[in-house]
């Protein structure tokens, strides 16, 4: 018999018409590695993450002093801009507004960099207000270096090009610089609700 | 290791090369920005898995070329090539 049965295989989540998800994304349930470039490795006995910049006294900890800032648990729905949502991730880690606490700047923008040389930029204002995370767990796991381990940028609003992997620290300044992608033709805020895709959207 | 997967060499890219410069470009020559070092576009590394497509210098890792294709265009950022040699049309 030539005759192969399709079966079910559930029903499909991916144009789904939901207020969870963005216009032009469809809902992934496994978790797509992207990668720019080679996977940097850094030992965390010389690991830090910085606060420069426009700042009076720059910030800086070292892995033991970053994991003993307060944490938070979060679940959230990321949306990348090649197209895919995952929705209800699981993620650990220590809030922005706990890392810029008691800083005195006058700063409107960001740029955070990272191990590798990627850079994203994104205003000031969705950074803060409980909006943006630097993480280290994901799902209850220690974050896999190909998912941007030992700790990468959340901020699960705007296209996960801004959560940028292998996070190191970040930079605040007056003026808005275009990061990695954002100087070639990707939206300088990236709003998927708005599909804020390239430059132009 | 998944690490390695994600990285293609240049013949990945062919095909895209090809549009944009509407030429075979995979033997042509790009001298790196950074290090100086000349690698045959063929044999760069290759990096397709992300927002854009990222072509790094085979010797130091650096960038020489990003690639988007969105909305009807491209936008090709050069910076860290500093020379593209190829054999000019009949």
């Amino acid at each position: 018999m030539g005759f192969i049965s399709r079966g079910f295989r559930g029903k499909r989540r991916d144009n789904v018409s939901s207020s969870r998800v963005p216009p032009g994304q469809h809902v992934v349930t496994d978790f797509p590695v992207l990668a720019a470039g080679p996977t940097p490795r850094v030992s965390l006995d010389v690991w830090t993450f910085s606060v420069t910049g426009e700042i009076d006294e720059p910030k800086q900890w070292t892995w033991k002093e970053f994991r003993a800032l307060p944490t938070e648990t979060l679940t959230a729905d990321i949306h990348c801009v090649t197209k895919w949502s995952k929705l209800d991730t699981s993620w650990t880690g220590v809030s922005v507004d706990t890392l810029l606490d008691g800083v005195e700047s006058a700063a409107d923008f960001a740029t955070v960099f990272s191990d590798g040389g990627y850079t994203t930029n994104l205003p000031l204002d969705d950074l803060t207000g409980k909006k943006a995370w630097v993480v280290y767990e994901y799902d209850g796991q220690p974050l896999h270096p190909e998912h941007g381990g030992p700790v990468r940028l959340l901020v699960p609003h705007l296209y996960f090009w801004k959560s940028a992997k292998w996070v190191r620290g970040i930079t605040l300044q007056n003026e808005e610089q275009p990061g990695f992608w954002e100087s070639n033709g990707y939206h300088m805020r990236g709003d998927p609700w708005r599909e804020q895709r390239y430059w132009g959207d | 290791m998944e690490m390695s997967e994600a990285k293609l060499d240049g013949n990945a890219i062919a095909g895209l090369l090809r549009e944009i410069f509407t030429m075979e470009m995979t033997t042509s020559e790009t001298t790196c920005a950074g290090c100086g070092s000349v690698s045959v576009v063929g044999r760069v590394d290759v990096y397709l898995n992300a927002p854009g497509v990222v072509v790094r210098c085979p010797s130091c890792e650096q960038v020489l070329m990003r690639i988007v294709h969105g909305r009807g265009r491209y936008w090709l950022d050069l910076r860290g090539t500093r020379c593209l040699e190829f054999v000019a049309p009949d």
